[in-house]
């Protein structure tokens, strides 16, 4: 029979052994030798198995003596998470190198805008769900003290003179918490690692295992005689049938995976405490051969502990009474060991992991506001950080010392560790989330978390004090306030449901959903947009996107902050080395931005990502997202959005500048058309008169002999034609410059009734039998402003068509004059016969004459006339429907003149 | 054809090993999957009750559990050795 005291004397033995192995582990640390001993995977991998605690060494056998098979899932579902390793894990261990995260609380703050309410609600809500869990520890091993205490073993629990329970978990506790604050709290930078710490976790793991496998061992070889003979009494047992219920399989599966993510301890040595992201591979076959070892003899032990222990003992310490009742003392030793290893070094790394969120997210944000002068004041800040987070250790353990206290420490220990799991389990929506989605926001986060946290309270750890305990009976069976859908085990009036299932069901699917909704209708900041894009995308970006406008920092503030966190040398060395990099002499670099990028993750790797933002933008000050930034939140969907309405603009800009090209090509195709036809008419006008020119002075130098009247017929011809040749060129001359618009008008005043005397006169002049003129004085009346001469020029011309081309046998022309409301209209209309539609279509242009009709003149008349009246901002058009061939003037309003200025009008028309 | 450059476009075929090794990291994603596959055939199990069958018996469940276990652990090491080659898995 092995004393208490033995037990105490191997205990300490065993811890200063454990010490001395940290100690060593430091000092080559520190000296940087031994890393291959350090940093190999082998120890990533051992360090993992913190998930398996007391409640696994002692726990996994009861659990599977009273539920079967039942208790495997714990393992299965990190055993998942492992092998997936690809999918999240390395994602988390590449955002943890790349932000530098200290905690699960630091990375869920940083990724949502590092915000420090996030950071404190994940914070409380870590401890309050890791409190039962430690509490859960110190009940195991004063649990395994009390069964070597009992003189009688088979009689596990009962309390006795010789032991008091009370007294021995607060030693238990103490030792733990000393042990925390040597090897936890003695460097401050997270990412510097505690080596020392982690090698004692690999011990510890090796520790628990060997023992587990020996008791188990002797268990199958030793009591039952063999495995075909251990497997028969397992079927032959109370739990020899799978009798697993299908939705606590499923749901207990998938809380243990997301517990595996989401406990704080793990994520400490996980992501935190990880060197290599290969180590990640090799520890995603190796972590599920350790968990296939560690659970490999949980049911025979339970099986044969049932057959061999009496009714009524504890079946959570079937591991240590075992060996006890078959006088096997140096086993129930070694068993005693493994159960405090695996107990102390849970407690160990869940206190370290929980009071660096506690000091970094709770103790320095406030001890940063009492501080009246904020982060730049005298005083090294690194021993208020260690001095906080040694408190916080206190704290923490204190917290689970008196949880076991309070709750007695009665209830069964793997209930308790389901508890803790689905409280844990609340943080996955958030963290998936996060690394996954960037549409997540802080409001989303907050909104999933208090959602999924209170359901867990109300569903799960509430109702795990009894019915009438925390909850009243009432509560159970009518609801809160007698509403029926507010039942704590039938929430919505779903019954039926097993009280897990249901629980974890509702908190953590009410939970995911309040996150996504709230995430969809709020929008997020631009420092949680920028975090998001750089968490999501961290496997594409290599560096940091985000910066400091940090021109008003002074580099020597940053320095006497820094100094006061990391430490004065080391501090300067970081400056010192970031002056070298910038190619400046001495030791003050300039505050760029990556600069002081790089100095707030330094600090966050002490204080956290949250407060270490807070301290550098106290001296920084103002924003903390210049415009840089918000162009890389904006990156690429916006850049390829701006792309494109680029190429959009171009290319409308391009089949706008087509068609205008088109457009002019077809006009200038054109213009070269009429060009060709001007030219050719032109010189058939001109070759016309030049023909009887040339033959008639030919005619003049040839003929010998020749009479005068003869002489004078050939010269007047000559000279007739040369008169036509010039009027030719003069109309030519004239249309071109009215086309160009080159012509200058010389508007004058003047009554309509004498520009039309003045064109009658003109173009009837000397004419033999000339058209009649019908004319009506009355509208006629009517004062002008405008190129008289010019508008003359166009009367002349329509009278003079009309006297030549009217073939009726009394010629006639009417001129109508009307007013109408907004221009004045002039109708010259003879009693011919008229144009036909081919005409009338060409009549306006150059060169063209009525077909049939002789005349000298070349065709363009009509279109000068056309011309000037574009000029002077009228018209003229063919007036069909006429008796005869019908012109129709029109003048614009501008040019009438108000009838009461004749005298003015009178002067301007002689002058 | 002038010597002009041709466009740099990623090849749709690759060669032997590289395809080889892109298959590896196919597997080393999907293989959570099947494990989580594997380990929910127990959900179709038949229940012990009193009217028929007795059920499957814990030995042989575990011996399934375990298989399944075990099987994985050693795949996901084959790939380890298969994958540790290249430095960084495609994505």
């Amino acid at each position: 029979m092995v004393t208490l005291n033995q037990l105490v004397f191997v205990c300490l033995a065993y811890v200063v052994g454990l010490f001395a192995v940290a100690f060593w582990a430091e000092r080559a640390a520190i000296r940087g030798r031994g890393n291959r001993w350090l940093r190999s995977p082998m120890v990533y991998t051992l360090s993992l198995s913190i998930y398996c605690t007391a409640w696994t060494f002692y726990g996994a056998v009861g659990y599977a003596a009273r539920s079967g098979l039942e208790y495997l899932t714990i393992y299965l579902g990190p055993s998942l998470v492992m092998i997936g390793w690809w999918w999240i894990l390395r994602r988390l261990v590449r955002i943890g190198r790349s932000q530098r995260v200290t905690s699960i609380a630091d990375l869920i703050s940083s990724r949502f805008g590092k915000s420090n309410t996030l950071a404190v609600v994940v914070t409380v809500m870590a401890v309050i769900g890791v409190t039962p869990y430690i509490a859960l520890q110190l009940q195991s091993v004063v649990l395994s003290l009390a069964i070597f205490a009992a003189p009688d073993p088979l009689l596990a629990v009962g309390e006795d003179g010789g032991f008091n329970k009370g007294q021995a978990a607060f030693w238990v506790a103490a030792g733990l918490a000393v042990f925390t604050l040597l090897f936890g709290t003695r460097n401050l930078n997270v990412n510097e690692r505690h080596h020392g710490v982690v090698i004692a976790v690999a011990v510890e793991a090796v520790v628990k295992l060997f023992a587990l496998i020996a008791v188990g061992s002797f268990v199958v070889w030793g009591l039952a005689g063999g495995l075909g003979e251990t497997m028969a009494r397992i079927d032959a047992s109370a739990i020899g049938r799978w009798e697993v219920e299908g939705g606590r399989w499923v749901a207990l599966t998938m809380v243990s995976a997301a517990a595996f993510l989401c406990l704080p301890r793990m994520f400490q040595v996980m992501v935190v405490e990880n060197d290599e992201e290969r180590h990640l591979q090799i520890a995603s076959w190796a972590f599920p051969l350790y968990l296939v070892l560690i659970s490999l003899f949980v049911v025979p032990i339970a099986v044969i502990g049932l057959d061999l222990m009496p009714a009524g003992s504890n079946p959570d310490l079937f591991v240590l009474s075992l060996p006890l009742s078959q006088g096997q003392n140096g086993l129930a030793m070694l068993a005693f060991l493994g159960g405090f290893s695996s107990a102390t070094s849970m407690v160990i790394v869940a206190t370290l992991a929980l009071s660096t969120m506690v000091s970094n997210h709770i103790v320095m944000p406030i001890w940063l506001n009492a501080g009246s002068s904020g982060a730049v004041q005298s005083g090294d800040v690194r021993a208020v950080v260690i001095r906080a987070r040694r408190l916080s250790v206190l704290l923490i353990i204190g917290f689970g010392f008196l949880y076991y206290r309070v709750s007695g420490g009665s209830s069964a220990l793997a209930a308790i560790g389901t508890i803790s799991f689905g409280g844990v389990a609340q943080f996955l929506p958030a963290l998936l989330g996060g690394i996954f989605w960037r549409g997540g926001t802080r409001a989303g986060a907050l909104a999933g978390l208090g959602v999924g946290f209170s359901l867990w309270v109300f569903t799960m750890l509430l109702p795990s004090f009894g019915q009438g305990a925390a909850l009243s009976v009432a509560t159970f069976e009518q609801g809160v306030l007698g509403l029926g859908w507010l039942r704590p085990q039938a929430l919505f009036g779903v019954t039926g449901l097993d009280p897990t299932v249901h629980a974890v069901f509702w908190s953590v699917g009410l939970n995911a959903l309040s996150f996504i909704v709230v995430s969809l209708v709020t929008f997020p900041d631009p420092i949680e947009r920028l975090q998001g894009a750089q968490f999501v995308n961290v496997l594409e970006h290599a560096g940091p996107a985000r910066g400091w406008t940090a021109t008003l920092a002074g580099s020597e503030d940053l320095m006497i902050m820094s100094q006061r966190i990391l430490g004065a040398s080391e501090a300067q060395a970081f400056f010192a080395s970031h002056a070298r990099a910038q190619g400046l002499p001495g030791d003050l670099p300039e505050p760029t931005s990556d600069f002081v990028q790089a100095l707030e993750r330094e600090l966050a790797a002490s204080v956290g990502a949250a407060t270490a933002h807070a301290m550098v933008s106290q001296i920084v000050g103002g924003t903390s997202v210049s415009v840089q930034d918000l162009m890389a939140v904006a990156d690429e969907s916006a850049q390829m959005l701006e792309y494109s309405s680029q190429l959009e603009a171009k290319s409308r800009e391009l089949s706008a500048t087509a068609a205008q090209l088109r457009s002019a090509n077809e006009k200038l195709t054109q213009l070269s058309l009429q060009k060709d036809t001007f030219l050719s008419q032109i010189s058939h006008e001109l070759r016309t008169p030049m023909t009887s020119i040339r033959s008639f002075s030919e005619i003049l130098r040839d003929a010998g002999s020749m009479s005068t009247e003869e002489k004078t017929r050939y010269a007047s011809i000559i000279h007739s034609e040369t008169i036509r040749l010039t009027r030719l060129l003069d109309d030519l001359l004239d249309l071109s410059v009215l086309e160009n618009g080159q012509v200058t008008l010389y508007p004058a005043q003047g009554r309509l009734s004498d520009v039309l005397d003045r064109a009658q006169a003109t173009a009837l002049a000397g004419q033999s039998d000339p058209i009649r003129v019908v004319r009506d004085d009355g509208p006629e009346d009517i004062h002008l402003h405008t190129d008289l001469d010019r508008l003359v020029q166009v009367f002349i011309n329509l009278v003079t068509n009309a006297h030549k081309y009217c073939r009726a046998d009394a010629p006639e022309l009417r001129i109508t004059v009307t007013r109408r409301p907004d221009d004045l209209v002039v109708d010259f209309v003879d009693n011919g016969a008229g144009l036909n539609a081919e005409a009338r279509a060409v009549i306006f242009e150059k060169f063209s004459r009525v077909a049939g009709q002789d005349g000298e003149g070349a065709g363009l008349g009509l279109a000068i006339c056309r011309e000037v009246m574009l000029r002077l901002g009228g018209s003229i058009e063919y007036l069909p429907g006429m008796a005869g061939t019908g012109f129709r003037v029109t003048l614009p309003l501008e040019a009438i003149e108000a009838p009461q200025k004749p005298d003015i009008a009178g002067i301007s028309a002689a002058s | 054809m002038t010597g002009e450059p041709e466009p740099v476009a990623p090849p749709i075929f690759l060669e032997r090993r590289s395809y080889r090794r892109r298959r590896l990291w196919d597997a080393v994603r999907l293989l959570p999957f099947l494990g989580a596959v594997l380990w929910m055939v127990p959900l179709m199990w038949p229940m012990p009750d009193g009217a028929d069958g007795q059920g499957v018996s814990t030995s042989s469940a575990l011996l399934y559990i375990f298989a399944v276990w075990v099987f994985l652990a050693f795949v996901a090491r084959l790939l380890w050795r298969g994958t540790s080659q290249t430095a960084d898995p495609p994505d």
